[in-house]
């Protein structure tokens, strides 16, 4: 079991968490984000990244921070299961790269990428991975227009004579 | 010298001997992106069978076919995939725009999502529906059959004659009041109002939207 006092002993006294039912959430100040899902990797055997999302606050009441990434670990030994969340701030929004820990972030943080611009350091092979290549927007971003600025109109028009 | 014809001989012209025989051996191209392509497999199936109408020989290979049906929602990065498989296709060659999102992009109004194909390929006969019916798809296929015999010529001259997109234009009137929507109204009240304290949320970028003019 994840004690917190163990974090605070090790790491820094700024680190909260918060439960929800059984969900527990350990939030962690971005520049402790590596060491600490290091440790939890290593030493208490949460061996398993299951997710890995974020969540765009802008226009939230009371939030001070733009983005937040949350990061789902599962120990499959003994089933417990944590979210580590932080929080990341424009113009350049940026975290440390956790594929060294847990490959299945690969393709996570490809999807972080394209949908919010959050640029993951380290990654191997960052590129967009659900929108096409050529696409210049972060469109889950709050900021972004439901219906685009216009690219799904970005295309040649072919006619009947000329195909 | 007046010559009878013999029996079993019948004269007529080769567009519509052409028209005939085409519209009745129509090789279906399915592009089934989503539900839609569940109807037309069903179509396809023993209950409906399509084959009574001569197109039951559905091909995926572009090259085979003359009849383009796309069925489901087409996005942005499926679109120059649609169009290369129009261009792939030989000539003679017709194209059916089959259920809500294909022809208008349904209610699927999002950013990825392409609003109707006939904007960006030609498009003869629409079949409406979210998804359409078997039968829906038979009354067009049955309606398509008819514009083959009513228009279709044996060197294909009629295809020539139609040279402006067959959809609405890039922007249209409709596309512009969704760009007035998607900017902020002054005053406005929304279900969770935005952040009124500028100084809790100073380091937040919060830069305008921008819209193409």
């Amino acid at each position: 079991m994840l004690e917190l006092a163990a974090l605070h002993e090790r790491f820094s006294r700024e680190i909260t968490e918060s439960t929800f039912r059984d969900n527990r959430r350990v939030i962690v100040p971005e520049d402790k984000l590596y060491p600490v899902l290091e440790f939890l990797l290593r030493e208490r055997g949460f061996d398993m990244l299951v997710e890995l999302t974020a969540v765009d606050y802008l226009e939230y009441p009371k939030a001070t921070d733009r983005y937040g990434v949350v990061y789902g670990l599962i120990n499959t030994t003994s089933g417990e299961r944590v979210f580590v969340k932080t929080f990341v701030n424009p113009p350049e929004p940026e975290l440390p790269s956790v594929y060294p820990l847990w490959r299945s972030a690969d393709w996570l943080e490809r999807e972080v990428w394209d949908m919010f611009g959050i640029r993951f350091v380290g990654h191997p092979d960052l590129r967009r991975i659900l929108m096409p290549d050529e696409f210049t927007a972060f469109p889950l971003r709050k900021d972004y227009p439901l219906k685009g600025r216009g690219e799904r109109h970005n295309f040649p028009v072919i006619t009947r004579a000329e195909s | 010298m007046a010559v009878g014809l013999p029996e079993n001989i019948f004269l007529t012209r080769l567009d519509a001997a052409a028209s005939w025989a085409r519209s009745n051996s129509l090789w279906p191209m399915p592009f089934a992106t989503a539900c839609c392509g569940i109807e037309l497999m069903a179509t396809a199936a023993s209950r409906h069978d399509i084959s009574r109408f001569g197109a039951e020989v559905m091909r995926f290979s572009p090259r085979q076919c003359d009849l383009l049906i796309v069925a489901g929602r087409v996005v942005m990065k499926m679109l120059p995939v649609l169009q290369r498989i129009w261009l792939q296709m030989p000539e003679p060659k017709w194209c059916m725009s089959m259920g809500a999102c294909a022809c208008t992009g349904g209610v699927f109004d999002t950013y990825a999502v392409v609003q109707g194909v006939d904007r960006f390929i030609p498009v003869d006969v629409y079949v409406p529906g979210c998804p359409p019916r078997p039968e829906q798809l038979l009354a067009a296929l049955i309606e398509m059959q008819a514009k083959i015999m009513r228009t279709g010529t044996f060197t294909g001259r009629e295809f020539a004659e139609r040279t402006t997109p067959t959809g609405p234009p890039r922007f249209d009137i409709d596309e512009v009041r969704r760009f007035r929507e998607a900017m902020p109204v002054e005053g406005l009240q929304t279900y969770m109002p935005p952040i009124v304290d500028p100084e809790a949320t100073k380091h937040m970028s919060n830069y305008p939207v921008d819209i193409p003019k």
